[in-house]
């Protein structure tokens, strides 16, 4: 029942497009002002998909598996949380919510923009109608998430267990706020384009949209990225995987289009890099979804193997793609070159500077990410790229990165020059003395991570004067840059000085590394609603004499049967110690792996602190108006 | 000019990739767990459907000659019944052995289901909670291993089609 309310509200929401459509062409034609009818009919439109997405859950929560999507990936002794979460949990709810994003967003701008032009928002909209249509019809042609089966099954297939986890069940709408919030920078932009509309207040608008996007893209990556840390069983963070690195490239796109409205909004330079990034920031966007989704990658992310839906969303984007490359070309007029001289020593320079490096890390992960796809349609040849490939290329171009953005919000707009500004040498100097100073106790003398330290302590300590000197005017930028300057600190002492033991223990035994001695004391069983758990008890004695005791576990779970490992993580300020266990085939013993990796959560809270960077901006706008 | 050299360029460069996706789409990949091909098949023990006896797999398995092919379904799953009737044409190999797998199933049901259906198998072995299943490395149902002197040569995830069929006829030839 509550499927079929869900598929006919779909099929509704679907005809209201066309709707929309009409009336938005007549009230761009005729009309000097903005019918608010159209409002209306995009609100009817939210609340249809709304009704479809909540009988989605209804199925799920009620176990009804007469519903394919349910039965697929649903089981009666699943957790309630979980049968909630598994409606985007697949492909089909994963449209439907991509689909509620779209609809939620074009509502939210269509009101929040009243003080824009008609011609502006009407345009808007219907460049979001289009997108809207082609997701339509996706989801109900291909990837329908009602399909009824008959005879009715009494029991589903069950969802995976890896993704039965709290993070990753917040982790797809919190992505998607952020993937599919970027649709409407895409419309407004191309609209902004074809009447010419850009403007000071135009960047100043539409940066908000900009903001939070990429305030959700910003947490939802880090809640995927620890999830892969304490559910994979691999103790790090990023592992530079093709699904991670699709997330990754619309965030490069979108911090540097954020960097562009603040010069636009400023100066009215930098047009053509706006427009560009905006439809890159949405086409990498739904090239993500293609690449996951169409099973010409493989990963977790995965649901669909069917090459007609991958036909469908590449036929689509590139529409898309050759729609506003058409806009770009015909409608779109740069500014006057001769107008404007760029002073090396400002800060539009040092952000042009800055956004040629982010296209670099973004073009290193594109072609990171597709390079192998290509080489094996061209050659058939199979070839992973992996961290070294990464590592080698963005790496050394970090150094200047950082330097560049501890100096750029110290320049002027438009030429400035360098008196009263001892202390940035003072300080470059102190970061140097620094870094060696560590190094040297540390004991990992490389001038090559000297080099690497020295830029991101200078940024650091930059950012901290700032806060000191209570300079309040930048305060976002300052929040998101210190948290910039923490996270490549703590991801470079974690890389330098984690710590691992692997070793095959069975119960009652020992093993005595150079710090510590593993002993592992007892393993227990415990039923649980939908899976069997075995709980190890590992006692780690520190040579300082302190124990530690740490319980990592091994989950059966009953549909489908698989085996996960569950790591037990003791956190602190300074490190974290990460065991897990797994299974050794036809043995009584287990596979331990023991890690202590340091700084771990500065990792978390300097993302947090960078999101919160571009949170204190959100408001401030607000507070400003 | 440099306008329409630019986007000459991108529009040629964006129909490349566009048709290097559409090839890479056509010989779309479909995700494996990693297989267990070649391995050896795992020892267990078991209850023989329909008949209170247990049996365990050194008993199955004997002939070194034939080919089998151990078939994990469940009365309740939908794709079992779609490839069915590929299970019943097999049985006409003679050199291959089918043997079911009963997945958490239940025996009335199950019954039902062969009376309804056919029964392709010459022998069904029972797994009420699944763990059989685990043992052979298996992640849902249907699933099919096909084995030759105890050792798994393939292994088939999801429910046999046309191309399965013949696959597995060209591998017991």
């Amino acid at each position: 029942m509550a499927s079929l309310i869900g598929f006919y509200s779909l099929i509704f929401g679907f005809c209201l497009s066309f709707f929309i459509i009409f009336f938005s062409i007549r009230n761009y034609k005729d009309s000097n002002n903005f019918d608010t009818k159209i409002i209306s009919l995009t609100f009817l439109q939210l609340f249809f998909v709304i009704v479809s997405f909540f009988g989605l859950i209804f199925s799920f929560v009620t176990s009804d598996f007469s519903n394919e999507t349910v039965f697929n990936h649903s089981h009666s002794t699943k957790p309630l949380f979980y049968k909630i979460s598994g409606t985007w949990g697949n492909h089909e709810g994963s449209l439907l919510l991509w689909l509620l994003v779209l609809t939620l967003f074009i509502f939210l701008f269509l009101i929040r923009s009243k003080d824009q032009t008609k011609q502006y928002r009407v345009l808007t909209l219907l460049f979001q109608e289009i997108i809207i249509i082609g997701f339509f019809i996706f989801v109900i042609k291909t990837s329908s998430p009602f399909n009824y089966i008959f005879p009715v099954p009494d029991e589903g297939l069950g969802l995976n267990p890896i993704l039965q986890d709290p993070a990753l069940a917040i982790h797809p709408p919190i992505l998607y706020l952020g993937y599919v919030g970027s649709s409407i920078i895409f419309s407004s932009t191309l609209s902004a384009v074809s009447l010419g509309y850009m403007s000071k207040g135009w960047a100043s608008h539409i940066k908000q949209w900009i903001l939070t996007s990429w305030i959700f893209l910003t947490l939802g990556i880090l809640l995927g990225s620890i999830w892969a840390y304490y559910e994979l069983g691999w103790g790090g963070f990023w592992f530079w995987d093709p699904v991670e690195n699709v997330s990754l490239m619309p965030w490069l796109a979108l911090t540097t289009l954020f960097h562009c409205v603040l010069v636009l909004e400023k100066k009215l330079i930098l047009t053509s890099w706006v427009v560009v990034l905006s439809i890159s920031t949405f086409a990498l966007s739904m090239c993500g979804t293609f690449l996951v989704r169409s099973g010409i990658l493989n990963s977790v992310h995965t649901f669909a193997n069917d090459p007609e839906r991958g036909l469908f969303i590449l036929i689509f984007l590139f529409c898309l793609i050759f729609l506003s490359l058409f806009i770009f070309f015909f409608f779109h007029k740069p500014e006057n070159k001769i107008n404007y001289n760029f002073f090396l020593l400002s800060k539009e320079t040092s952000i042009l500077v800055n956004n040629w490096f982010m296209m670099y890390f973004l073009i290193v992960v594109l072609i990171g990410t597709i390079y192998p796809i290509f080489l094996e349609v061209i050659s058939s040849q199979k070839i992973s790229v992996g961290p070294p490939f990464y590592n080698k290329l963005i790496i050394p171009f970090l150094i200047p990165f950082l330097l560049a953005m501890a100096l750029g919000p110290k320049l002027e707009w438009i030429k400035s020059k360098l008196e009263n500004k001892i202390y940035l040498i003072l300080f470059f100097v102190l970061s140097l003395f620094l870094s060696i100073f560590i190094i040297k106790i540390l004991g990992t003398n490389f001038l090559f991570n000297t080099i690497l330290i020295t830029p991101a302590f200078y940024l650091f300590l930059i950012t901290i004067r700032d806060f000191v000197s209570m300079k309040l005017k930048n305060l976002s930028q300052n929040i998101a840059h210190f948290g910039f300057s923490l996270l490549i600190l703590s991801i470079l002492f974690n890389n330098i000085l984690s710590t691992e033991t692997i070793t095959n223990l069975k119960v009652g035994e020992t093993f005595q590394a150079k710090n510590y001695k593993i002993n592992f004391e007892s393993i227990d069983q415990e039923e649980r609603q939908n899976f069997q758990s075995f709980i190890a008890k590992f006692n780690i004695e520190n040579s300082d004499g302190s124990i530690e005791i740490l319980k990592p576990e091994l989950r059966v779970y009953n549909q489908p049967n698989i085996i996960t490992s569950e790591a037990d993580i003791k956190t602190n300020l300074l490190r974290d110690k990460f065991i897990t266990i797994n299974v050794v085939q036809n043995q009584e013993y287990f596979n331990v792996r023991y890690q202590i990796k340091p700084l771990m959560i500065w990792i978390w809270l300097s993302v947090l602190l960078i999101s919160l960077g571009g949170l204190t901006s959100l408001i401030k706008k607000k507070y400003e108006k | 000019m440099k306008n329409k050299v630019s986007s000459l360029i991108s529009i040629l460069l964006f129909v490349l990739i566009f048709f290097l996706f559409y090839k890479g789409l056509k010989n779309s990949n479909i995700y494996t767990p990693v297989t267990k091909i070649e391995k050896d098949i795992p020892f267990f023990e078991t209850k023989i459907f329909d008949k209170n006896e247990d049996i365990s797999s050194n008993e199955i398995f004997i002939d070194d000659n034939r080919f089998y092919l151990l078939n994990i379904w469940a009365s309740w799953c939908v794709p079992c019944v779609d490839e069915h009737p590929f299970l019943l044409e097999l049985t006409k190999q003679q050199n291959l052995n089918l043997i079911g797998l009963n997945y958490k199933d239940n025996d009335i049901k199950a019954e039902k289901f062969l009376n309804e259906l056919g029964n392709p198998y010459s022998i069904i072995l029972l797994d009420y909670d699944g763990t059989l299943a685990i043992e052979w490395g298996a992640y849902g149902v249907p699933e099919t291993f096909l084995i030759k002197e105890k050792k798994i040569i393939k292994k088939i995830i999801g429910p046999i089609n046309d191309d399965y069929l013949n696959e597995i006829k060209e591998l017991i030839k």
